[in-house]
């Protein structure tokens, strides 16, 4: 059984589709979803992202919540990162890890008390996610509570340099004091709504969590405060570029069953010090053998374009003609950057920023920099 | 909108004739489905393109397509401008972006022109497509 496959051949849909339909929005398959890929393009709304402020429609994520006196230690079991460090109103990203200490997905913790904690999670995934959280809730006897909350939330993001002032015309939420990964509870245009500053751009915004039947007043009104601010509203294309250039992982791209936090270059999220947890012993094991491949970035050196599933190339050991040793995860345009860039698995002795690499592309070999990443960031 | 003395294949590229020369692009419903076209990549000059066949790829921020030629014949020009600034085949798709210049092989082959459609026929092939695309 494929855990990441969508359960029906009927694409499922948000709250907003009949409004994304409306306003001409490109529509397109993404993990069963139907999802708009483009509104006015995705050159134009990425631009607008990082200038002004983008609208996103990502109630196609999932939510998963749980309850109870056992809540933590389930938290802490099935997810890399210390869930102990977060207060009430604070969220953390972390991973949802197999017993191997691969990824089942990546997610966000939001501790909403310490009794009740709201996992945000891929769409695609959701279902499997909630199983597998399940099984170990019931395996390990914490008796939490875990709920599949996915269809009683719509979630908009609001990303963008203006993305606040926007927000603070249609809510009394001291916006200022919300910090990074930090999250209230208040209305926006008199709609109770989660409002967590976080996103997948690289820019500051907001994402918030409200129930689906708000859905149209909430994007109609924000396009509307929004307009002399120059909003857009965006689709997965500016999403998947713009988290791209801010190196943030996707799942299915850089992040499946077969990837470990330490090889994705997410070291940070996997804290081995808090004690065993699903995955742990795996982790510890790999932590003191060290890594064979790792995550890196690169751009190319002509105007070719690197595409998720090409070849990479890498001459390895050093002194070796270059062989095949890798595949794209993501690869495309930085509009931002005017570049093309990607990302890619390569055997860790070529993995240094400043390797020069080979990207496969229609039979021939394109060069290619390993370069830091993240590619984009923004200033603060 | 789709100029009525061209051709047009189901893989939405135009070939516009004039005497033994044809000029090839593709086609405003193509460039629409692309999106933003950042990368052409094209023959050179002198090469041999056969119908049916792909000859060079346009790319979009999103997608990679291949152009198929609805023609046989020797390049004999190409539209280097576009390598600087792809956007133009979003601007002027059936115009100032057109691909490539090709000297037909003589005579024509008959069966290379009864595949192609001309404008009318195009337009309802598109608009079927469209309607496969709401469905």
């Amino acid at each position: 059984m494929s855990c990441h496959e969508p359960a029906t051949a009927e694409l499922r849909k948000t709250a907003l589709n009949a409004v994304h339909r409306a306003r001409g929005a490109k529509m397109v398959n993404f993990g069963g979803w139907e999802m708009p890929l483009e509104y006015s393009g995705i050159l134009s709304e990425h631009e607008a992202t990082r200038t002004r402020a983008g609208l996103f429609d990502v109630s196609h994520m999932g939510e998963i919540e749980i309850r109870r006196p056992g809540a933590l230690d389930l938290v802490q079991w099935v997810s890399c990162n210390d869930a102990t460090e977060l207060q009430p109103g604070q969220a953390q990203y972390s991973g949802l890890m197999t017993e191997r200490g691969t990824f089942v997905d990546d997610l966000l913790v939001h501790k909403i008390s310490d009794t009740h904690y709201l996992l945000c999670v891929n769409a695609c995934n959701q279902d499997c996610d909630f199983g597998h959280i399940a099984v170990q809730n019931a395996r390990q006897g914490y008796a939490a509570q875990v709920e599949n909350a996915g269809a009683r939330y719509s979630q908009l993001a609001i990303q963008g340099p203006r993305a606040q002032a926007i927000l603070a015309r249609l809510t009394r939420a001291p916006l200022a004091n919300v910090r990074y990964y930090h999250f209230v509870f208040d209305r926006v245009s008199g709609v109770d709504c989660l409002i967590a500053r976080t996103g997948y751009t690289g820019e500051d915004g907001f994402e918030f969590y409200f129930d689906p039947q708000y859905s149209e007043q909430l994007w109609s009104d924000l396009l509307r405060e929004g307009q002399s601010f120059g909003i857009a509203p965006c689709g997965l294309g500016a999403r998947n570029t713009l988290r791209m250039e801010a190196a943030m992982r996707l799942y299915g791209n850089e992040l499946d069953e077969t990837t470990t936090p330490q090889e994705a270059g997410l070291g940070w999220i996997c804290r081995l010090s808090k004690g065993r947890f699903l995955g742990s012993d795996a982790l510890a094991r790999q932590k003191e053998e060290g890594i064979t491949r790792k995550l890196v970035g690169f751009e190319m050196l002509d105007k070719r374009i690197a595409r998720d599933g090409y070849s990479v190339f890498v001459a390895s050991p050093p002194s070796a003609g270059r062989r095949e040793a890798g595949r794209v995860t993501s690869g495309g345009p930085a509009p931002s950057l005017k570049k093309n860039i990607g990302m890619a698995y390569v055997p860790l002795e070529a993995s240094a920023p400043g390797t020069r690499i080979e990207i496969g592309i229609r039979g021939q070999q394109a060069p290619a920099r390993i370069v830091a990443m993240p590619f984009y960031k923004r200033r603060q | 909108m789709y100029p009525a003395d061209y051709r047009y294949t189901k893989e939405h590229e135009w070939l516009a004739v004039h005497g033994s020369e044809g000029t090839i692009g593709i086609t405003d419903y193509a460039q629409q489905e692309l999106g933003d076209v950042v990368f052409v990549e094209l023959p050179k000059v002198g090469a041999q393109v056969k119908s049916g066949q792909s000859f060079g790829t346009i790319e979009s921020v999103k997608a990679v397509s291949e152009i198929f030629s609805p023609v046989s014949g020797e390049v004999t020009e190409i539209n280097s401008a576009l390598v600087d600034a792809p956007e133009k085949i979003n601007q002027d798709p059936h115009g100032a972006a057109w691909l490539v210049k090709i000297r037909l092989v003589d005579p024509p082959d008959p069966k290379e022109a009864a595949g192609l459609m001309d404008a009318t026929a195009y337009q309802a092939y598109i608009a079927e497509k469209a309607k496969e695309h709401s469905a």
